[in-house]
This record gives structure tokens, C-alpha cells and sequence, in this order.
């Protein structure tokens, strides 16, 4: 039996963790229609609408708008949820609108226990809720149209936006019964229909947000304009850890159109008519940082202190058998040490935000992934109860993780206090790329037994790196020493190997840490599929049918590694000079295999095509899912091929995208996805296509070379 | 320092510093934030605009620059969403945060301005100074390719048969399996 000890789940910990953390959950209520009329609507106005319930709301105009509690960052969720309570409401498609939801206990992330987006969450934990939200405004509209007519609800039906009773041949439409649904008592229990009858869920629509994505008018966060607003910009010490010593403010304040300068929590904010200004007058700051202890940390000194840390063992994670012993005795013993570099989210959209704290009142417009922490953030600044704080979600120009921060709420509420307006603050590229939390910089010592027949008899993985739960959450998270985030991709290796020990290091630094697109997985991935190819090799096997013997117990991962081996017509020959290489892996209950197809010249390495293979369970909407399965690519083949954060005398050492750039079309491979059909739960679909782009590529890069890489991101060296 | 320049169809006077770049006085001083601040270097292209027809990074761009010349910006496209490259962009299902479409169609506007029908060569010319994170780059090239069609007015729009605007194109993707 696999034990996970001390493993502190991150999904639980958020269940039991933040729900117990105080100050962090505001009473139950259901937002009042006017809170819900005032959530952020961005996509044209809808008259009037009733509330039917805290999901639904239906116009006299037959709009329907639903209102969802995820946030919006391109993954899909203001379409796949929607799809969702649409199903069981029975409304015409056409004629839904959505609505991102005000801060309220009502829209908590049933995993989560508060409201975010995140862990590849969305869909799993609004499967069942939206759909008995969509079920339960159809039985109200079903109740008032008997009502009206004096009839037995069970006699009626409804169809199409409309509720019929087929005796009669009497037809209402929803708009108008809607302000009569609205009146009816809440239905305590619905059912929800077999999945043989459903008509929207697993349907290929179209986003609904496309349209105001091509004309300028979605809104967000840094697009939100409020009368009598100031603009801001705050300048950060470049060193981890550094403080304001000492500032001059004189030469911002002379710049034309410069309101005000002072500190603030995070560094020193400079107020203005506009950002461009504000912008000017931080140029024109002079300051006298106060480094701190971490004016010295480099990359060297972090690396170091990983590797240092690994000679010795580490917490365990997981133990299976005897892998010392299995180690001992091999008549083949491969070793490897894999690492990862620090990686920036970097959103298209830079962090901002706009805050307006009154002495009784505090509304934050911003695109956050993470709600609940955002309305306390505001309410302990304004000092006030969080009920009087009020999110206002916007579109998110990207996430990926990075918007389930404050950091950028707190400065526009810190700005927005001092200066007694409404104050949006608007970060630089540069801003955004030196004051991250970055996905973690990782260091594995890895090593298996090879018996007789190749198969691998022990398996034993030590890794290095700093905890994102110690920064989310602070030591008392990570006091047993453990992160569940930084051993995840790894510690759950699937394959079948007698003897497992993986355990782990917590080396803390003061490179601030975080949750970025698929997160422990994104660096463990390619630690384990990477050397998993090794043993293939060591075996004299093919990567393939090595995987696919050691897999034979699970068929979820068999499902998708045949799959992708078979449409990228692996086994078969490759065109000339091509090269593929092969990885599997489960994130976030979603099974993702992946083929890469690459060729090696002088100018490096050239994709040219991935293959991928997803299960996710039952399909929402395969549109959405292949979108983000080619994002996920995108976005893998970013961090393989492209650039890294470094560390030097305690700052970050890339500033923009000159010198930390992004996969751009000229670059853009053939991306052929194939989504597994099942009947199980869906799961999500935001991270999982992320941690087998590395493997995949460095794995065919081994099939092209004969050069196995082993660090990211692949070097121009590593190839020769 | 006042700055007289034509926008979007319109004769425009701003009294800012002639420094002040374009991007910002379209975004603070003019309130129209349908361009976007995405590096502030002309690295990204999410603040794309066309200067007397020109895709133009107007981060860069000194609002004195612009004197007496014509911009446009994606308000001012089209007034109901019309330009073949919208609606392109709105058949195949292109945007997903969307912080980058901007930018991406300004500059794909530009091009079909000047090369009707564009290779997937001169395509990834023209769009690769446009960063998508969301890694969008394979429906804006068929967008662009779909653009250019119903620029030239040959092709039927899919708008025309309402259940095609629902549902997106081509999608076998599901294998095999349980059901």
C-alpha cells in the first residue's frame, strides 16, 4: 500500500486550513439582488432581470444571465459553467449571458472552502452545484407557471426557455414568469437528469466571451475607470527581503501632474493623473534601500543549498518496501540529479488593481483568482467588517496562478486609504517579473534498480526546494516539514516498483514562492518522465512499451499513453531527421500523455509537432478542453525552450521579455489533440496538458542526440 | 502641449506632455482601454495600433509623434464588429483571456490590409511580434487565413446559419472508449 506520510494535501489543507484560518470566512448569506446587479457586468446590460436563485437570473427579455463564482482567465469557466446550469434549466443557449459573482460565502469553492480559482478546480466542483442550480430555477419557473394556470406542476414541463402544459397547449415563456419563479420557495431537493438526456454538456460551443475579446470592450482589471480616480505606480527594493531606508521625494513631486508620494507596505507610492506620470515621478525617486539579509543569495547559493541538503535524507513522503535494500543488491543502479529553474508567471496582462476604501465601505475591482482573501485584504485595511467589503471581478489577462495573490489589492487599497479617492495601481512588465511568486526552483536526486528483465525493482527520488504552502500560508503549514506541492508529480509516481522511497527538503529562501500552472508537477513531471526514460534506455527498451509494462495497473494513464503512442504513429518511421519522445502523467485527477516530434540543427531544437492524449473524465465542452490542451502545450514548451528566472545579489536578473521571452507563433508547433471518452466525473482541464511538454521534448531530444537533458531550460550546449 | 491628431475617424486634441506615449493617452487621458499596456518596451505587441495605416507599438510612441496623422484602434475598426478579421476572430472561436487580441488583431488588420492573401509564411512574419500566453498562434493564423477570405468576399460568412455560430468547427476530437 502507497502511505503518504505527512503529506499535507494543499487540496485539504485549503478545506480544513483557510476555513479554520480567522478572519478569512465572512458569515453565510445570500447576496441581495442589488450585490448581484452590482457584480461586474461587462458585457452589455440586461433589463431587469429576477433572481431566481444566487446562480441564476432571468429578464422579461428572456436573457438569462448566470452567474458563476470562478474567475475568467482564458481557461473557459464564463462558457463551461454556464453549460452546466444551462443544461438542467432548459433555457435557449442563445440567450445566456454570464456574470462574475460578488464576494459571498454562497459562491465558496466546495473544495476550497472559500471563493478562488485554482488546482485545476472549476468544472469538478461545479459539476454537481451548477447543475442544481439550473435545476432548481427551472422548478421555480415550472411552480409559478402552474400557479398561473392553476394546474399540477408535475403536469407541466419545460423546453426550450418556456414551460408548457401539454393538456392545454398552454405555453409561458421563463421571461414571463420569472419575477412570479423568483417568489417561490427555493426547492430543498432536485434530480438531475441521466447523462443520456443531456444536451448541452459535451457539445463543442463556442466561448461566450469571444466577441467582446475582438472589439476592445471586455473589461479588465486594469481597464476599470471610477470618477475621480488617481493612477499609481510604487516602486519595490530589487532585493528580496530589502526595506525603504530612506527616500527623497522632491524631484518626483516637481513632475507635472505627480499628486503625492509615500510609503507603503510594499516599497513607495507615487500618485498621479495618469500611469505614464506616475510612472515618470518613481523614476525620479531617490532612495536609499536597506538590502537586508539577502543581498548576497544567487543562483549558486540556492542550488548549492539544495544539493547540500540532499546528501542527508529528507522527510518522508512516500515509502514503500524496502528501497535501500532494493538499491543495495541491483544488478543495474542508475542515478541522475534533475533541476528546474525559478519560473515567472508573466500574465499578459501585469498586475494591478483599483481600490476605494471609505471609512465604512471598500470595493476592489481587479482580476483575482482568489475572491474570499481579497475582500478580507481590503476590510482589514479600511478596518472594517469584511460584509462591508465588495470584490468586483473583471476578466483576468491571464493567471495562471499569480492573480491568487493580494499583494497588488493591498497596494491599491494602501494607496486608495491614503488619498481618500478611488486608486488604481498599475505594475510595470518589469514590476511584474522581478516581484513574482515564481514557480519554484527544484532540485531531484534521483536513483533505481534495474533487475534482470530491465524492470525497475526499486525507485528512490530526494528532492530540494522551497515550500509554496510556507509562503501561502506561513510555517505553521510546513512545520512537519513537509509540502505536499513541492514531492506532487513525483511522489505519486504510478508505476509499478516494489520499492519506492521519495522524500523531501525544505530549503527556505527569500525568493517569494507560488502556485504557477500545474504547479509541483510542472518541475517533478519532468524529473520523473525524463528519468523514466533513462531506465528505458539502461533497460535497452523502448520508452513506450517500457512505460506501457510498468502501467499495466493503471488504466487511466494505459488509456492515454496508447492513445497519444498511437495517433503520433509511434513505432512507425518519422519523417527524416524527426526524432519523438514520449511522457505520461496524472495531474489534478486528469491523465495527460503526450508525443513530441523534434529535429536538431545548428540553430537548436525545432518542434514540430506534439501529440496529446487527455483524459479528463466526461466532457464538458471538447472546445474548451482542446484550447486549453494546446494552451497547456504552449505554455509547457515556454518553460522547456525558452527562458528562466535567476537569482543574483538577491534580485531577479530578467526584467522584460527581452531577456525572459515567451513561445511566439514562429515557434509554434502542430498541436493534434485527442480527449479520451469516459463516463467518469470530469476533472479539470487548466494545468494537466502542462508537465509532459518537458519530458516529451527532452525525451526526443535523447532520441536525436544521444545528449539527455536534464535542466531546464534546454541549452544550446546541452545539444553538442 | 496640445497634440492634434486624427482618431479613429475623428479629429482629436489632447494637452499632455508631448512625451507622453500614445498607448496612454488613448488609455488614461482618453479612457478608451480597449488597447492594452502589456511591456511598455514594443516587445509584446498587446499595444498594437495603426498609425496612418501602420501597425504601431504605441507604447513607444510619443504622442507628438502622431501629430496630424490618422490612428486607429480597435474601437475604431468597425462600429458593429464588421471588419472581415473580427468576424474571423468570432467564427473561429480565436481569444481566450483575450489581454493580447487587441494588439493581435490591429496587426493582422494591418497586414490584410497590404498582402490580401497572405502566406502562413508572411503570417508568422507579420504576428510573431504579437506574444499570446495563452498560446492562441493556430486559430489567429486560420483566423487571419478566414479573414482574408471574407475580405475578398468570396466566402460565406458561417454567420449565416446561426447553429454553426454556436458550435465550433471541426471538432472530432473525442476517441473511442467508454460510451
Amino acid at each position: 500500500m502507497s502511505t503518504l506520510t505527512n503529506g499535507l494535501d494543499r487540496r485539504n489543507f485549503l478545506k480544513t486550513g483557510l476555513a479554520g484560518a480567522a478572519g478569512l470566512v465572512v458569515g453565510f448569506y445570500l447576496p441581495s439582488r442589488k450585490e448581484v446587479l452590482a457584480a461586474s457586468r461587462l458585457d452589455g446590460a440586461v433589463a431587469q432581470p429576477a433572481v431566481i436563485n444566487a446562480f441564476v437570473q432571468v429578464a422579461p427579455n428572456e436573457e438569462i444571465t448566470i452567474v458563476i463564482g470562478k474567475s475568467e482567465m482564458g481557461q473557459g469557466v464564463a462558457t463551461s459553467l454556464p453549460m452546466l446550469a444551462a443544461e438542467e434549466l432548459e433555457c435557449d443557449w442563445r440567450k445566456v449571458h454570464v456574470e462574475f459573482a460578488p464576494a459571498a460565502v454562497v459562491y465558496f469553492d466546495p473544495a476550497f472552502h472559500m471563493q478562488g480559482t485554482g488546482g485545476s478546480q472549476s468544472v469538478a466542483s461545479n459539476w454537481q452545484p451548477m447543475r442544481e442550480a439550473g435545476a432548481k430555477a427551472r422548478l421555480m419557473l415550472v411552480a409559478a407557471a402552474a400557479q398561473k394556470w392553476g394546474v399540477d406542476a408535475s403536469e407541466c414541463h419545460a423546453e426550450n426557455g418556456a414551460v408548457v402544459h401539454a393538456a392545454s397547449k398552454r405555453r409561458a415563456t421563463y421571461g414571463s414568469l420569472a419575477e412570479a419563479a423568483a417568489k417561490i420557495p427555493q426547492p430543498q431537493t432536485v434530480t438531475l437528469k441521466d447523462p443520456s438526456e443531456f444536451k448541452v454538456v459535451g457539445k463543442p460551443l463556442k466561448r461566450l466571451d469571444t466577441a467582446i475579446k475582438t472589439n476592445g470592450k471586455a473589461g479588465f482589471g486594469i481597464d476599470v475607470r471610477q470618477p475621480g480616480m488617481v493612477h499609481s505606480a510604487v516602486l519595490r527594493c530589487p532585493v528580496f527581503g530589502g526595506k525603504v531606508a530612506s527616500f527623497d521625494a522632491t524631484k518626483a513631486k516637481a513632475v507635472p501632474g505627480v499628486k503625492d508620494v509615500f510609503q507603503i507596505s510594499s516599497g513607495i507610492a507615487v500618485v498621479a493623473d495618469n500611469t505614464w506620470t506616475a510612472m515618470q515621478g518613481r523614476k525620479a525617486l531617490e532612495v536609499t534601500w536597506d538590502e537586508g539579509p539577502n543581498a548576497n543569495v544567487s543562483n549558486e547559493t540556492i542550488f548549492k543549498g539544495f544539493a547540500d541538503a540532499c546528501e542527508k535524507p529528507g522527510v518522508v513522503s512516500r515509502k514503500e518496501g524496502d528501497a535501500a535494500a532494493g538499491l543495495g543488491g541491483a544488478a543495474q543502479k542508475i542515478e541522475a540529479v534533475y533541476t528546474a529553474p525559478y519560473q515567472a508567471h508573466a500574465t499578459m496582462e501585469p498586475m494591478n488593481c483599483v481600490a476605494h476604501i471609505q471609512a465604512d465601505r471598500a470595493d476592489v475591482w481587479a482580476g483575482t483568482q482568489f475572491q474570499t482573501p481579497s475582500q478580507n485584504t481590503a476590510a482589514k485595511i479600511a478596518g472594517i467588517p469584511p460584509e462591508k467589503s465588495f470584490v468586483h471581478t473583471t476578466y483576468l489577462g491571464g493567471g495562471f496562478g499569480r492573480r491568487g495573490w493580494t499583494d497588488f489589492i493591498t497596494d491599491a487599497c494602501e494607496i486608495s486609504k491614503q488619498m481618500k479617492a478611488p486608486a488604481q495601481v498599475t505594475w510595470s512588465r518589469e514590476d511584474d517579473m522581478q516581484h513574482d511568486y515564481y514557480r519554484p526552483a527544484s532540485y531531484a536526486k534521483i536513483s533505481a534498480a534495474l533487475g534482470a528483465d530491465g524492470n525497475p525493482t526499486a525507485f528512490t527520488a530526494r528532492i530540494a526546494c522551497d515550500a509554496i504552502l510556507r509562503w501561502f500560508y506561513g510555517e505553521d503549514a510546513v512545520k512537519s516539514g513537509m509540502d505536499s506541492s513541492s514531492v506532487e508529480g513525483i511522489s505519486d509516481t504510478p508505476y509499478d516498483v516494489p520499492n519506492i522511497l521519495v522524500d523531501y527538503h525544505l530549503v527556505p529562501g527569500p525568493v517569494p514562492m507560488g502556485f504557477w500552472r500545474s504547479v509541483g508537477a510542472s518541475q517533478n513531471g519532468f524529473f520523473l518522465e525524463g528519468f523514466m526514460d533513462e531506465l528505458a534506455v539502461a533497460a535497452k527498451k523502448d520508452p513506450y512499451e517500457y512505460r506501457k509494462a510498468l502501467l499495466s495497473k493503471k488504466p487511466r494513464h494505459l488509456g492515454v499513453l496508447n492513445l497519444a503512442a498511437e495517433k503520433a504513429g509511434w513505432g512507425t518511421p518519422a519523417p527524416k531527421g524527426h526524432y519523438r519522445g514520449i511522457a505520461v502523467l496524472e495531474a489534478f485527477s486528469t491523465y495527460v500523455a503526450e508525443v513530441a516530434e523534434i529535429s536538431v540543427d545548428k540553430d537548436g531544437v525545432k518542434v514540430h509537432k506534439i501529440t496529446v492524449a487527455l483524459d479528463c473524465g466526461r466532457v464538458v465542452n471538447p472546445n474548451i478542453i482542446q484550447q486549453q490542451a494546446v494552451s497547456a502545450v504552449v505554455f509547457g514548451l515556454t518553460q522547456t525552450l525558452k527562458g528562466a528566472i535567476t537569482i543574483d545579489k538577491g534580485r531577479v536578473q530578467q526584467a522584460n521579455f527581452d531577456s525572459y521571452d515567451m513561445l511566439r507563433m514562429n515557434e509554434m508547433p502542430v498541436v493534434d489533440v485527442h480527449i479520451v471518452s469516459s463516463t467518469e466525473t470530469p476533472t479539470g482541464m487548466g494545468e494537466p496538458a502542462v508537465p509532459p511538454v518537458a519530458p516529451a521534448v527532452c525525451n526526443a531530444i535523447f532520441a536525436a542526440t544521444g545528449k539527455r537533458i536534464r535542466h531546464l531550460p534546454v541549452a544550446p550546449e546541452d545539444l553538442t | 502641449m496640445a497634440t492634434h491628431f486624427i482618431l479613429n475617424g475623428k479629429p482629436k486634441t489632447v494637452d499632455v506632455d508631448p512625451n507622453m506615449p500614445l498607448l496612454w493617452v488613448i488609455r488614461d487621458t482618453l479612457n478608451m482601454t480597449g488597447t492594452k499596456f502589456g511591456c511598455g518596451m514594443a516587445f509584446c505587441g498587446a499595444c498594437t495600433v495603426h498609425i496612418d495605416g501602420e501597425a504601431t507599438r504605441s507604447c513607444i510612441t510619443p504622442i507628438s509623434s502622431v501629430a496630424g496623422k490618422k490612428v486607429t484602434t480597435i474601437e475604431g475598426l468597425s462600429a458593429t464588429d464588421s471588419h472581415p478579421v473580427q468576424r474571423a476572430w468570432i467564427e473561429i472561436d480565436v481569444p481566450q483571456c483575450g489581454y493580447c487580441q487587441s494588439g493581435q488583431i490591429m496587426t493582422a488588420s494591418a497586414l490584410l490590409a497590404k498582402t490580401p492573401h497572405p502566406t502562413d509564411a508572411e503570417i508568422t512574419d507579420a504576428m510573431s511580434g504579437n506574444i499570446c500566453r495563452c498560446g492562441t498562434y493556430d486559430r489567429i493564423r486560420k483566423a487571419i487565413h478566414r479573414a482574408a477570405e471574407l475580405q475578398a468576399g468570396g466566402a460565406k460568412s458561417a454567420s449565416a446559419d446561426e447553429d454553426n455560430q454556436l458550435v465550433a468547427s471541426a471538432m472530432s476530437l473525442v476517441s473511442g472508449g467508454a460510451e
